[in-house]
């Protein structure tokens, strides 16, 4: 099983944070690997959010490739981050060239100000698939998102080394939005692109547990003519998919995502107010019905946190803080070890109707009931 | 037959027949119900004799013989009985004479070489008809094993105690933008119905005795309204009672309409007064057992009741024709079938066509896909049965199933519209037995539901057919056990509550079993529709063929 922490706080913190409440969950997760996002960026970033951050592992040609690439294109780099990485390796982790996180400026020919703000997400999104097609074959570029304001780090073996192999302690990495994973590797093979969070166009989800309807759901998402639902090398990332699914492609709320992929059972659309919507939504979107386990953390584009479970909530998983600093936990020590001066008779533990939100005033915990009416754009 | 008078071509031995009756001579009591029963009239009482020889055991030489003493030549004579030789009175091995018989002195034995029945079962130009099935119990479904059990890194589930959904759709269901779309517009939303995945397939009233027919329907109506189990039942082409066609069970009923539109007068005039919409409306195209061939109801059992039901004059065989009339292409007939069926029930009705499974089942799934009102395609596998047909057909005509399904299922899915038409499996599932795991394997290579028959009859009315050859007269009316038959005096020997009692048995058995197989997968809130991961097979090639995992 999997352990998961995300942070959303008024004032940047470092991701140093997220990483100790993987530690202090360490029992849950065996080290295979470490995900993490970073949104609303504190430091240097804070004064370029609109420009796209590349967030990627490039071997010493991949630079190479991707320099002459983002050229051709119209792409300048406006501010890079260093990450030094010591000569010696890690056991476990293999060696890699370089941690490329690098702010560019739009190219001219864009016209970003009077460009459509979808067409803008769907060029983004073009322009990561095509580096990572570029990449597939040699295996020297790994892309895990270019959007503005955002970093995306993956590696594999220990969270707590990794990070401190890779000096995340440093003071101009901060952000206000975090989501971590400290990963087992279970029956797929280990693989960067299977490391958690999974960032599409401004969502991203995090998730504990397998996915047994793997294959039905990633064949209807793959089916859908949208280049961006590609990928699945972990059976997670179709969560990712489906909440960019419900909210970008069916216009549709946060709080419609868990009715997609955990329906009310018959008796319970009866008696809910916007039955009829529902019984149409779970017979169109029912290849999208996830079995569970699972327990989802996610982001969207507006700094949002969420945290939703499955029908059977059967992973754990715990929201609490105080207004001004929220943290989503696996595990409660995670919690404690984050915020600990917490209200602690406040923390909730959201059930299997329930998804907790934080939106981005991050004043409040709202639970949504799946039992409550909804938002319908009607 | 003496041996010095001719031989006919088609005079046949004991040895020469399929099945050979074992009697028992010390066990008869000679109460003649095996041959009242016997509905091939194969065995008769017979008189047999025997010679004796007594000879004397004194050892003296010939001429010292007392001529009381001579060896004495005797006759002894005793009833018994005897198997009839021609063609027309072969035994079929239904085994009724055992069942009747009081003391077991009887029971029919298969050949075990070869018949030279065979060779001259075509008297008269006449090829082998028959009903039933394929007869051989080769099943590529039932070597399907279901391999991805969850365990420690996500949990079995408990199958009985756990909640489950085990509920299909059938009908059109449109993509969800467009569905939202009409919704907020108020447009047309396709009809679409939750059932329960297991459908009892098409068997009409005439293939079928009518307490066979008032059984199934009573045991679908009880588990639909005491055990809240959506089944859903195929009339088949042979009309609907009236009476049904106007109460409120003709909701749990799909009306199929095939291309002799037998009984089809009577529907449409009871259109104005019917309480419920039917389920839905098949459009049967053809039929996995007999593809190209088309339906057929012998004159044996076209009698009063039944040739009312149809509209059709008594006592006149009943061939439906290999294809609608009116077809010319798919474009254009399907299309306006479906939308005359559709808009007979003022589109509340889903209506789709059942085919047979066949290289071209893709042709017509891709037709479907562009007709809006097009609600599900039913395909049926050579394993499939029939009530008549003709050997030819049966044993070498059709395309396997679980191919055929995951072609299209994966058809589906490469444009996109898995969810959009439901796949309906039928044809041999369940033929050895294992039922709930021969629909699990074909709803997880892409079927939204399956489709039985021959299954229903043997759990749920005890019909003798196996694979084996074994009886197959469904086509003459003369059922032993009164599932196919018309005559009265067979037909009463099927009780109508029993069936209903068996059927209502066999779909609760199947629910906890088909639990038993999903529960482990750890699923239990959507069934398993194209969880293909879930399976595996001992042949790679077979694996290869239907993108499953090869598993040794």
């Amino acid at each position: 099983m999997c352990r998961l922490f995300a942070l959303t706080s008024k004032d940047p913190v470092s991701p140093m944070e997220a990483i100790k409440a993987l530690d202090v969950m360490k029992e849950g997760h065996d080290g295979s690997g470490v995900g993490l996002l970073l949104r609303d960026l504190g430091g240097p970033f804070e004064e370029m959010k609109d420009a796209p951050i590349l967030s990627g592992i490039f071997s010493e040609e991949g630079i190479r490739k991707l320099d002459l690439f983002m050229m051709d294109q119209g792409f300048m780099t406006k501010y890079k981050m260093s990450i030094k990485v010591p000569k010696q390796t890690l056991e476990g982790t293999p060696k890699r060239g370089l941690y490329l996180l690098r702010a560019y400026e739009y190219p001219d020919s864009w016209n970003v100000d009077t460009l459509d703000e979808k067409e803008l997400a769907t060029r983004l999104m073009m322009t990561r698939l095509k580096i990572r097609e570029m990449g597939e074959e040699k295996k020297d570029m790994i892309v895990f998102s270019f959007w503005p304001d955002t970093i995306m780090l993956k590696e594999l073996g220990d969270p707590m080394q990794i990070a401190r192999h890779l000096g995340l302690d440093r003071k101009d990495l901060k952000a206000r939005t975090i989501m971590a994973q400290g990963r087992q590797n279970t029956n797929y093979a280990i693989n960067l692109y299977a490391c958690h969070p999974f960032f599409i166009k401004g969502y991203s989800t995090m998730t504990n547990g397998e996915n047994t309807a793997f294959i039905p759901i990633r064949d209807f998402l793959s089916s859908r003519d949208f280049p961006g639902y590609m990928g699945y090398q972990s059976d997670s990332e179709v969560f990712a998919h489906i909440l960019h699914y419900t909210m970008s492609g069916l216009d549709l709320g946060l709080d419609a995502y868990k009715h997609v992929i955990t329906p009310l059972q018959d008796r319970d659309i009866e008696n809910h107010p916007d039955a009829t919507f529902l019984k149409h939504l779970k017979k169109s979107c029912r290849q999208l019905i996830i079995d569970g386990p699972n327990c989802v953390i996610g982001t969207l584009p507006d700094n949002t946190l969420f945290m939703a479970q499955d029908r059977k909530k059967l992973r754990p998983g715990v929201v609490g803080g105080r207004p001004g600093m929220f943290a989503f936990s696996s595990e409660v020590c995670g919690l404690d070890a984050v915020i600990p001066d917490r209200d602690k008779s406040k923390d909730i533990q959201p059930m299997h109707l329930d998804t907790a939100i934080v939106g981005p005033d991050r004043q409040e915990v709202k639970i949504c009931r799946q039992t409550e009416p909804l938002t319908l754009p009607l | 037959m003496s041996s010095n008078r001719t031989i006919n071509p088609s005079s046949l031995s004991l040895s020469d027949l399929p099945w050979q009756i074992n009697w028992d001579k010390d066990r008869c009591t000679l109460c003649g119900q095996c041959t009242a029963v016997c509905p091939m009239q194969a065995i008769e009482l017979a008189v047999f004799r025997k010679r004796n020889i007594a000879t004397s055991m004194d050892l003296k030489p010939v001429g010292n013989i007392n001529p009381s003493e001579r060896p004495l030549s005797a006759f002894e004579t005793w009833y018994g009985i005897r198997q009839k030789k021609t063609v027309e009175e072969k035994c079929i091995g239904c085994a009724m004479c055992s069942m009747v018989c009081p003391n077991d002195a009887i029971k029919p034995v298969p050949n075990q070489g070869i018949d030279r029945y065979r060779f001259h079962v075509n008297q008269h130009g006449e090829p082998r008809t028959r009903g039933g099935r394929r007869n051989t119990t080769d099943s590529l479904l039932d070597r399907i094993k279901f391999i991805r059990i969850s365990m420690l890194t996500d949990p079995a589930l408990d199958a009985g105690r756990h909640e489950f959904e085990l509920r299909t759709l059938l009908g059109r269901i449109l993509p969800p933008k467009e569905n939202m779309l009409r919704l907020r517009n108020n447009g047309w939303i396709p009809p679409v119905r939750e059932i329960y995945p297991l459908i009892i397939g098409g068997m009409s009233f005439g293939a079928l005795s009518p307490t066979m027919w008032e059984g199934l329907q009573m045991g679908v109506a009880y588990l639909n309204e005491e055990l809240n189990m959506p089944v859903r039942i195929s009339t088949g082409e042979g009309g609907c009672p009236p009476r049904l066609l106007r109460s409120r069970f003709l909701k749990y009923v799909i009306l199929q309409i095939a291309s002799g539109y037998f009984g089809w007068d009577e529907i449409i005039h009871a259109i104005p007064h019917m309480k419920e919409d039917p389920c839905a409306i098949e459009i049967k195209y053809g039929q996995g057992a007999k593809p190209g061939d088309g339906g057929l109801l012998m004159w044996h059992k076209v009698n009063k009741l039944i040739a009312a039901i149809r509209g059709v004059p008594q006592g006149v065989s009943l061939p439906s024709p290999p294809t609608h009339q009116t077809q010319y292409s798919i474009e254009e007939s399907v299309a306006k079938m479906i939308m005359s069926m559709s808009m007979a029930w003022g589109f509340r009705v889903p209506v789709y066509p059942k085919i047979s499974a066949s290289s071209t089942s893709l042709a017509v799934l891709n037709n479907l896909t562009r007709n809006d009102y097009a609600s599900a395609i039913a395909i049926d596998g050579e394993d499939g049965g029939t009530g008549a047909a003709y050997t030819v057909s049966m044993d070498h005509m059709g395309h396997p199933i679980a191919s055929c399904i995951r072609d299209n299922y994966l058809n589906l899915v490469a444009i996109g519209k898995q969810n959009e038409i439901p796949i309906f499996a039928g044809g041999g599932i369940g033929k050895n037995g294992n039922i709930a795991a021969n629909a699990a394997a074909l709803i997880m290579l892409g079927a939204s539901g399956v489709q039985i028959g021959k299954y229903v009859m043997q759990a749920a009315a005890g019909c003798i057919g196996t694979e084996k050859d074994r009886c197959n007269v469904c086509n003459l009316g003369i059922c032993p056990k009164g599932i196919t038959s018309q005559d009265p005096r067979l037909y009463r020997r099927l009780d109508t509550e029993d069936v209903a009692q068996r059927i209502v048995d066999l779909f609760v058995s199947f629910d906890i079993e088909l639990k038993k197989i999903i529960a482990p997968l750890g699923r239990s809130t959507s069934l398993p529709i194209g969880m293909s991961d879930a399976l595996g097979i001992d042949d790679y090639q077979v694996a290869q063929r239907l993108n499953i995992k090869y598993v040794v």
